[in-house]
Formats: structure tokens, sequence, C-alpha cells
């Protein structure tokens, strides 16, 4: 056998097993975007109920002065939560997010404002230290499967931190949302100060209900307030894991399709190589052959 | 009929009450009372009822209803709470610890 037949014949082996491994992941992450996207509509009722409280206070009780509703006069610092992803072969994903927040850091310098990066996911606690960029915090270990318990942990960080007079007057999140398996765009949101964002149309009169509060409205929004940034952080955990998925199902579909591709080029090259080497060793027969026939020939 | 139990006080909610937002306490009892079905029973710690357009949410940090509680699990939980509480007064997490055992054995319809 020739040496570049043994070559192509090793590609092509090598480029078999790639899209096998592919193929798996690509499986296996779209039977996690189902499991994702389930813990995401989970969430859901929690997070409209929880909107619609915030608002209902705020609407209400717009004399309520709380240290989370009321913007600093000369805000120094910003927060920003990048929620990224802990593994890679995920395509742009991460690329994509911390791009935004570049650009986000950008807008809120021009301001004048220092940025705290806060960061979620192995790939943007990576893609800091790398730079040597401080982070405010950093998690790592849940970015596939979040829990509610490590979106509180993050919350009460920045919580604590907005509320220190030393630390940061804004909470902006840079993540991802899962619109479709096929569309995931990536958002920035202020949550600190308040800016209620309505998920949907809640009322269906239009008039917010006049609420009585159980004490105070103060009370109420003092423990409101932290379940509300909790639950915001949660929804966005869980948005990015179902986008994580979905991102890396469709890296692995292409990356699937581009081995078979590979192979198809590759086994036309061994054919093409193989019936150029059998060519080649019949004229050479043919060619010792007639040398011989002429040479007994000539004796005659 | 909603019972719910806030930083106030009980609150009990009827059809077309008034729109409130209450503060629930840790280790409270959730009861609903349904016409001609069985009451139910919830063990609700911290978090909020809101009632609005004649609709009771109730937004718990953790709540677990009363038919699914492990009772010899919440019994044992108590015992290991108040044993702690004996060993330093001060033990706050303990007393929630405590508080919350208690919750769930009563939403079991247990005595405690």
């Amino acid at each position: 056998m020739g040496a570049q037949l043994r070559l192509l014949r090793r590609r092509i082996n090598s480029v078999k097993s790639t899209a096998k491994i592919t193929r798996a992941q690509e499986l296996i992450a779209s039977s996690r975007i189902v499991r994702a996207q389930q813990r995401m509509q989970a969430a859901l009722p929690y997070e409209r109920e929880i909107t619609r409280a915030v608002t209902g206070v705020v609407s209400n009780a717009a004399s309520v002065d709380h240290p989370l509703t009321v913007a600093k006069e000369n805000p120094a610092k910003a927060g920003v939560l990048i929620v990224t992803s802990d593994s890679g072969f995920c395509g742009g994903f991460n690329a994509n997010v911390l791009r935004e927040a570049e650009a986000l850091r950008g807008l809120l310098e021009s301001r004048g404002l220092d940025v705290v990066p806060f960061v979620t996911g192995r790939k943007g606690v990576t893609w800091h230290t790398f730079r040597n960029r401080e982070m405010g915090g950093n998690w790592v270990g849940f970015s596939r499967k979040p829990a509610y318990a490590d979106a509180k942990e993050i919350a009460n960080t920045l919580i604590d931190s907005f509320k220190d007079d030393n630390g940061i007057d804004e909470i902006h999140i840079v993540s991802t949302e899962f619109v479709s398996m096929l569309t995931q765009n990536v958002v920035v949101k202020r949550v600190l100060p308040l800016e209620v964002e309505e998920t949907e149309a809640s009322e269906s009169t239009g008039i917010p209900p006049y609420f009585e509060f159980e004490p105070t409205a103060g009370d109420v929004l003092e423990t409101l307030l932290p379940r509300y940034v909790e639950s915001r952080i949660f929804t966005a955990l869980l948005q990015s894991a179902a986008s994580e998925e979905a991102a890396r199902r469709r890296a692995m579909k292409s990356a699937t399709d581009n081995a078979n591709e590979l192979m198809r080029v590759l086994t036309q090259q061994m054919n093409q190589a193989r019936q150029a080497e059998i060519t080649q060793e019949i004229s050479e027969i043919v060619g010792g052959a007639n040398a011989l026939a002429d040479a007994a020939a000539g004796k005659e | 009929m909603v019972i719910a139990k806030t930083v106030d006080g009980e609150i009990g909610i009827m059809p077309q009450h008034a729109p409130v937002l209450g503060v629930l306490v840790e280790g409270g009892v959730l009861r609903v009372k349904r016409e001609g079905e069985q009451e139910l029973v919830a063990a609700v710690h911290g978090g909020f009822i809101s009632v609005a357009d004649d609709e009771v949410s109730v937004l718990a940090e953790v709540a677990e209803l009363g038919s699914e509680v492990d009772v010899a699990a919440a019994r044992d939980a108590l015992d290991r709470a108040q044993a702690s509480i004996e060993a330093d007064q001060e033990d706050a997490d303990a007393a929630v610890e405590a508080k919350r055992a208690r919750a769930r054995l009563r939403a079991a319809g247990e005595e405690v």
C-alpha cells in the first residue's frame, strides 16, 4: 500500500471518531435542553407573581424610601453580573456574552463609573483572570443546572455590596435569553436601582390593585426586594443554562456535519489514490511484459 | 378560605378579599379550606402572601404539603434542633430549624 493511501486512511479514521464524539455531544445537549426548558418553565409562575407583587408595592407606595429602590445621586461604581458557562464546546456562546459585557463596560465607563464584574461560569472567570481583571465575586460549577441557592448566594453578595456605602451603586446583568431552540439573545438588564419589568400584562383591568400591607409597605419591601433580585438572577441563570445547551447542540451539529463532509472528500481522495496506484501497477506489469517480449523477439 | 400566618398575626382570606400583600412568618402553617374537598394544609417557611383580583398567591421560600411531610424526619430534625438549643441558647439557626420542624409536624396533623 502506498504511503499516501495509508495517510488518508488514517485521517478518515480520526475524523470518523471525532464525528462520533460530536454526534454524541449533540444528542446529549438536545436532551438537556428539554430538561433545562422544563426548569425554566417551573420557575416562571414564581417570577411572575413576585414581579407583580413588587409592581404592586412600588406603584402603591411611591413614598416608600428604600435603599434598594433609590438611585444614588452620584453613582461611582457599577456591578455587572456576567453569566457564562462552565464548559466549552458551545460555539460563540461565551464570546457573545463577554463581548456584550465589554460593550456595557465601555458605556458605563463613559458615564464615569467604575465597573466591578461579578462572574458566574468557569469560562467567564478564566477570561477575567487571564486579563488580570479584578472581580467582585465569582461562582463556578452550576452553569448547567443552577439551583435557587446559587442565585441566592449571588444575590446576597450583590445586595451587600449595593448596601455598602463604598460598594456598587448599580447592578446590571449580562446573560443569554432563551427565545427558542434556534434563537438565543444576549441581553443586558438593570436590576437595581429598581426598574420593574412587566413580563406580561398582568392586570386585566389595567389598573393596578390597591394593596393593603401587612405589616407596612416598608417592611414588605424590605423582605420582598431581595427575593425579587434573587428571582431575577435565578431566571437569568436558568435561561442561560438552556441557551448554553442550545448553543452546544448547534455547535456540535455543525461540527458533525463538517466531519461528515470532510470524510466524504477524504474518501474520494483515497479512492483516487488507490485507483492511481492500481493503474500504475498495471502499466508497470504491461511495460515489463512488453520489454520481456521484445527481448525474446530480439534473440530469435 | 385561606388562612395564613403573617408577621402581624393570622390572616384569613375569604373570596372577594381586598388586595393584601403580607410577609409570612418562618415556620407557619397555611390552610386552604375548600368547599366539598379536604382541607389543604402546608408548612410554609418565609415568603409572601399576595391577594389580588380575587386570587391568592403564596410565594414561599420553602413549602411542603402536609400530606408529603416525612413525619419521622421532621421529628428527628425537631429533636436535634432542640438539643442544640439546650446546648446553646443563642443558637439562632437551631431556633429556626425547630420552628420549621414544628410547622412541618403541625401541617402533617401531628401534635407538637
